[in-house]
């Protein structure tokens, strides 16, 4: 009884003492089953995980240095070579490019949106629970399904955004020609579907930021826009790292958009918005059926997307932490006049 | 005397009332007032702009691929031809859409089912019950959830297929089986809502562990579970990159199904989007009945991550 839990409280004394006093079989029992349930419910997890998840993770480092063949299978160790034949691909480098830049085009407006529109839903508004749930509808839309919507929306010919631009007067853009306007196609895709969900936790974290910070600010005569950047935005880093880090990982991995993008899926005819994923997809499932490749360009990924959350991870508490010191400082510079002028009132 | 109080209470209360109405009339601190009408447009503007393209597919869904091709916006409201292209989408000769259907309700039912269960025993045991080598796996817990497992699909590929278990689809349901995120959900919830005098209280009625699980830590843990329910269940009806891989057309789920009807040589858009609004109707139903859950869950999930 008393090994039973991690209570902060002091376990009872009383029950167990009794008990101890006759170790019967239901006894016995009872304490086997205190130590080993744990394990038991734990396992689960840790079993399927191990076998989905991690195993084929860490195996796919195995594979990538063998000459493995989709039909065929394995055929023998290479070496390193699956690497060496994918950095001399250029369709490789340009997919990392595409990766790279649609993450970057959609990360970035998508995080300043959310931020902002999270600053409007944290307001004392009316029906808030209908505009909460009101931005959340994008997220009910599968992605394949939104790069269809949007392929159609962006198409060259009859979309309905060329179509606008063309009415206010200005070129047409060639979303599925052009490789910039390719990636911003594709970023807003990914934008719809996540910029509200973003703005969820953003208006949580803001909810937790401290009433009194506020009235302080006020007090010292400060606007909604001082309020905002020195207040909000230092208050919420934490909640900013974890959102930049999650989407570097989801970002990265990007697949079902640009593979919906157009009819062929195969990232454009000069692999325009080619992406990692699908190039790793179009090694392993495409005409090349070579999976040993395949492994090599998902360890390669793999291997970016660590870098680049740990890169992120340090650039955006950078950012945030020199913020909330400037702002400190700043605060602190504010605070001593209206502060000497309430002392004079008391 | 009781009376008394209670009187005095409910004065206390609409007092409370009343100030909260002055601070909302603008008279208390910036972020008290209530804003002005750039705020509801600005908020009116983003919600249409969620919609909007989800009404897009019922306008082409409305239309022909002829008429499409002439008018970016055939029409303005959808019409009864709807429901032609929804026959269309379901008696088309390319796959088998009401196996897609059943297979998408399969996957995203068990898998739902099976991570609320796995997380919550998990979750009871990491948030309740004492163990050696606690700490260890919760932290190893939390550090898979970055984990980006969706590139072990060429392992993933081999296993499967050595079982013979290609274009099955306990292929897409195994690995989808546990969430690690789901685990750390379930922990975090069931520190703060599942208190040590409940569980105390059960052993000392000599319920057994698994009984103490089913009758005390699974009832307090009901609202957790029933959010990671729903989006564990959004999640795989929106799975796409794995199904596409492992699944083929005559047996596949209704993202990898809705892309087919892309993929065929002549793409009519208004039979794309008819089936596009078709897989979404399952999901807007859930958004429906439970969109303030959804909400309420990121909402949680945001201050606890």
């Amino acid at each position: 009884m008393t090994a039973l839990t991690t209570a902060p409280t002091p376990p009872r004394v009383g029950p167990p003492e009794k008990r101890r006093r006759r170790v019967g079989f239901s006894q016995r029992m009872s304490r086997w089953d205190v130590k080993v349930s744990p394990y038991l419910y734990v396992s689960p997890f840790f079993i399927i995980f191990a076998v989905t998840g991690l195993f084929p993770l860490l195996y796919t480092g195995w594979v990538s240095l063998h000459h493995w063949t989709l039909i065929g299978g394995e055929a023998g160790y290479t070496g390193f070579d699956n690497f060496t034949a994918i950095f001399q691909q250029s369709e490789f480098w340009l997919s990392l490019r595409n990766t790279f830049m649609i993450f970057l085009l959609s990360s970035v407006p998508q995080m300043v949106v959310a931020i902002v529109l999270a600053a409007i839903l944290s307001q004392n508004i009316r029906a808030k629970t209908f505009w909460r749930m009101g931005v959340l509808i994008p997220y009910i839309v599968a992605p394949v399904a939104v790069g269809l919507i949007f392929g159609q929306l962006f198409a060259d010919q009859y979309g309905v955004i060329n179509t606008a631009l063309q009415a206010i007067g200005l070129p047409q853009i060639g979303w599925h020609k052009n490789t910039f306007a390719s990636w911003t196609a594709i970023a807003t895709m990914v934008n719809f579907r996540w910029t509200g969900y973003n703005t969820l936790i953003f208006l949580a974290a803001m909810q937790a930021v401290p009433r009194d910070l506020y009235e302080a600010a006020v007090i010292d005569g400060a606007g909604r826009m001082r309020q905002f950047f020195s207040i909000t935005l230092p208050q919420i880093r934490s909640t900013l790292i974890f959102v930049v880090i999650t989407s570097t990982i989801g970002g990265l991995q990007i697949f079902d958009e640009p593979r919906t993008f157009d009819v062929y899926g195969t990232g454009g005819p000069s692999h325009q918005w080619e992406t990692t994923t699908m190039y790793l997809w179009n090694l392993g499932w495409g005409p090349q059926q070579n999976l040993g490749r395949a492994a090599a360009v998902a360890w390669l990924l793999f291997v970016v997307i660590v870098i680049f959350a740990l890169v992120n991870y340090i650039v955006s508490s950078r950012i945030s932490s020199s913020e909330a010191r400037r702002d400190q400082k700043k605060q602190g510079r504010a605070r001593r006049s209206p502060s000497d002028r309430k002392g004079a009132i008391r | 005397m009781s009376s008394v109080a209670m009187t005095a209470q409910t004065a206390g209360k609409g007092a409370a009332r009343r100030a909260a109405r002055r601070r909302a009339r603008g008279s208390g601190f910036g972020a008290e007032r209530r804003p002005r009408w750039l705020t509801y447009t600005i908020l009116a503007l983003v919600v249409v702009g969620s919609i909007a393209p989800l009404y897009y597919t019922l306008l082409l869904g409305s239309s022909d691929q002829q008429t499409i091709s002439k008018h970016v916006i055939p029409q303005w409201l959808p019409d009864a031809s709807l429901f032609d292209r929804f026959s269309d989408v379901i008696h088309n000769g390319s796959f088998d859409f009401m196996r897609a259907v059943s297979n998408s309700v399969i996957i995203s039912v068990v898998t739902s089912v099976s991570v609320v269960l796995f997380s919550t025993l998990a979750g009871f045991a990491f948030a309740k019950l004492r163990f050696k080598g606690r700490r260890g796996l919760l932290v190893f817990v939390i550090a898979t959830t970055a984990v980006p497992t969706q590139l072990g699909v060429i392992p993933l590929w081999i296993i499967v297929t050595d079982l013979g278990w290609q274009n099955q689809i306990q292929a897409v349901i195994v690995p989808a089986l546990v969430s690690a995120f789901g685990v750390f959900w379930m922990t975090q919830y069931l520190e703060s809502a599942l208190p040590y005098e409940l569980i105390e209280a059960a052993r000392v009625d000599s319920a057994s562990m698994i009984r103490t699980f089913w009758s005390v830590a699974l009832p307090a843990a009901r609202p957790a579970a029933a959010m990671l329910a729903l989006f564990t269940f959004i999640q795989q009806w929106t799975n796409f990159f794995w199904p596409s891989i492992v699944l083929s057309q005559d047996n596949a789920t209704l993202p990898v199904v809705v892309k087919l009807l892309q993929g065929s040589f002549h793409t009519d858009y208004s039979l794309v989007m008819a089936g596009v609004f078709l897989t979404t109707v399952p999901l807007i139903i859930v958004f429906i009945l439970a969109g303030r859950q959804l909400v309420s869950g990121i909402m949680q999930g945001a201050v606890k991550g």
